[in-house]
């Protein structure tokens, strides 16, 4: 598209202060990967006084941190299949037709990542309070979906705004029924975005706090374990130590989804937000 | 075909079902979308109104009791100068946050937009994106390893010489304090770091749909490049700056998770929110809390809407 853009070069200035711009959005995570290693215990002391692996065998023992992951995981994974089936039947509704009431509607779907966090919790809770519901697991649950089906719905609908409706017509043609042209030329072509915005739930469910210590009980998520480390430390270093197991958990997934949305998309830059 | 292609009873079902629905359009349309819409109106929309029907009920000073009369007297509570304070205070850090994300997004975006090809085009592209999905929590505890009394900060400013400077930048009044930790330029630089990515996309989607022959004729024109770049490239990537003022503003108004943890005693209107719902047990007066970023945030999407931010989205 622009010819010149390869010869351009960028003053000086201007180069530096996007490379420090995302220096600053990644060295702080360097840093706790170097904390995790340290053998200072009672206090964040720069630079460590030494180094050593003994932390890690120390998070690795701990039974709380254990039933607090294995909990983050189911939320995750049953929020993510309730976000899948819903934010897909939306995206297949919003995506073909024309309606009345549609604005409405994409506005409705995408208000619980719009409005502040804290919103979505406390009307949860004081709903939950109101209908005499105690909360649990399923309740963190219901929580969470309601804010993923967001991310299917935005993946989902992307990728059926380039299915040439040409295709569907096609299969019927040749004499498909409506359930096998789904079965067989939709959902092949929908996979992959479904797998995206499923992963991006799931992250986004894995890492949510806000929400969750308004609608869980005595229940323990990993982001709930953390935040009652950073307000109250007992253990500094295993707190370090699971920081580092948490980025390297989050980062995969999000990589892959970038590289599938990519080579699904070409540069489609848009889908993931 | 029919000889060759015979049709077993079961699909014939599926096929009446499928050809029922096809000629129905409008029916088809309703059952995709009634499981999706009865989940968000009865979960979300259903518990939103019940919590904003809750402001309009008071609290009995003496028994603590909720009364369920409707009244206005919660919403006269919050205009108590204590409230306003926090309000005021709340929104003025929002403001501040939002134009610091402006300054340090703008040259990452421009560079990213207009020099970043290829490969350090996606590195770029996917070094904005990880943070914004990578653990919110862990990035916040980053900072309280970085801004505590015996972290990295205290320890290069004393490396360079520079221990007298921190010192007076934590005594200045207000926003200094003890520690980087629990003063208000902790909350500012974490607020700043945790928002950088949702500036940065917007403003770096404006500048890439601003066509170079703009640019070009500009400079045949006779413009210097700052000139070009004050008047043609800056008009047109403003609305972008404004798309992500929405998030940084908005983000900063209801977050109460990063001024508890770094921050000094004064609340935000997040964590008053927490409190009057939890410990203090006073919905009514939390519920009314919670008006005041949705109402800010009308008027913040209203104005943004004029400035052509939501083409930028």
């Amino acid at each position: 598209m622009r010819s010149d853009s390869a010869v351009r070069k960028a003053p000086p200035a201007l180069a530096a202060a996007a490379v420090g711009g995302i220096l600053f959005l990644h060295l702080p995570l360097a840093l706790i990967l170097l904390y995790a290693f340290s053998t200072e215990d009672a206090s964040y002391q720069f630079p460590p006084p030494g180094l050593t692996l003994h932390w890690f065998a120390v998070a690795w023992e701990r039974q709380d941190i254990w039933d607090a992951l294995s909990l983050s995981l189911r939320v995750a994974a049953t929020s993510t299949a309730i976000a899948m089936l819903l934010g897909s039947l939306a995206a297949a509704a919003m995506s073909r037709t024309r309606f009345f009431g549609r604005e409405s509607i994409s506005l409705l779907i995408i208000l619980p990542i719009a409005l502040p966090g804290i919103l979505t919790g406390i009307s949860l809770r004081s709903a939950f309070n109101l209908a005499g519901i105690p909360f649990s697991t399923w309740t963190i649950m219901l929580g969470h979906a309601t804010f993923c089906i967001v991310m299917v719905y935005n993946n989902g609908v992307a990728r059926f705004r380039r299915m040439p409706s040409s295709w569907i017509e096609a299969s019927m043609d040749l004499g498909a029924d409506g359930f096998q042209t789904f079965r067989h030329v939709v959902l092949p072509n929908l996979a992959t975005s479904l797998l995206v915005g499923g992963m991006l739930a799931f992250a986004l469910s894995f890492d949510e706090v806000i929400v969750t210590t308004f609608t869980a009980g005595q229940q323990t998520t990993l982001p709930i374990w953390m935040l009652s480390e950073l307000v109250r430390p007992r253990q500094r270093p295993v707190t370090n130590v699971v920081a580092v197991f948490v980025i390297f958990v989050t980062f995969a997934p999000l990589v892959i989804a970038q590289l599938l949305a990519r080579r699904a998309e070409g540069a489609a830059e848009g889908d993931l937000r | 075909m029919a000889a060759v292609m015979p049709v077993p009873a079961r699909p014939r079902l599926g096929r009446m079902l499928s050809t029922a629905l096809f000629l129905r359009p409008k029916l088809m349309l309703a059952l995709l979308l009634l499981p999706p819409l009865l989940w968000l109106g009865v979960v979300y929309l259903g518990s939103m109104f019940a919590l904003l029907a809750q402001s309009f009920f008071s609290i009995d000073e003496f028994t603590g009791q909720i009364q369920r009369t409707p009244t206005l007297r919660t919403y006269a509570d919050l205009f108590r100068t204590a409230h306003l304070d926090i309000i005021l205070r709340t929104a003025a850090m929002a403001a501040a946050v939002t134009f610091a994300s402006a300054a340090v997004a703008f040259p990452i975006a421009y560079y990213m937009a207009r020099y970043a090809t290829g490969r350090a085009k996606t590195i770029f592209y996917l070094a904005v994106m990880l943070p914004l999905w990578s653990s919110y929590l862990v990035r916040v505890y980053a900072w309280k390893l970085i801004l505590a009394k015996e972290g990295i900060v205290t320890w290069m400013a004393a490396e360079l010489g520079a221990g007298g400077g921190l010192d007076a930048l934590l005594s200045i009044p207000i926003i200094g304090g003890t520690a980087l930790s629990v003063s208000y330029i902790g909350t500012f630089t974490v607020f700043v770091y945790i928002w950088l990515p949702f500036m940065i996309l917007p403003i770096q989607a404006a500048l890439e749909r601003v066509p170079e022959s703009m640019i070009e004729a500009s400079a045949d024109l006779g413009a210097p490049p700052h000139r070009t770049f004050r008047n043609v490239i800056l008009p047109l990537a403003f609305p972008g700056v404004v798309a992500g003022s929405i998030f940084t503003f908005s983000l900063t108004l209801g977050d109460y998770i990063i001024p508890q943890i770094i921050g000094s005693s004064r609340l935000f209107l997040g964590q008053v929110v927490y409190i009057q719902q939890g410990t203090a047990g006073n919905i009514p007066l939390a519920a009314a809390f919670c008006v005041v970023p949705i109402v800010v945030m009308s008027i913040y999407l209203g104005v943004a809407k004029r400035l052509g931010a939501f083409d930028a989205l």
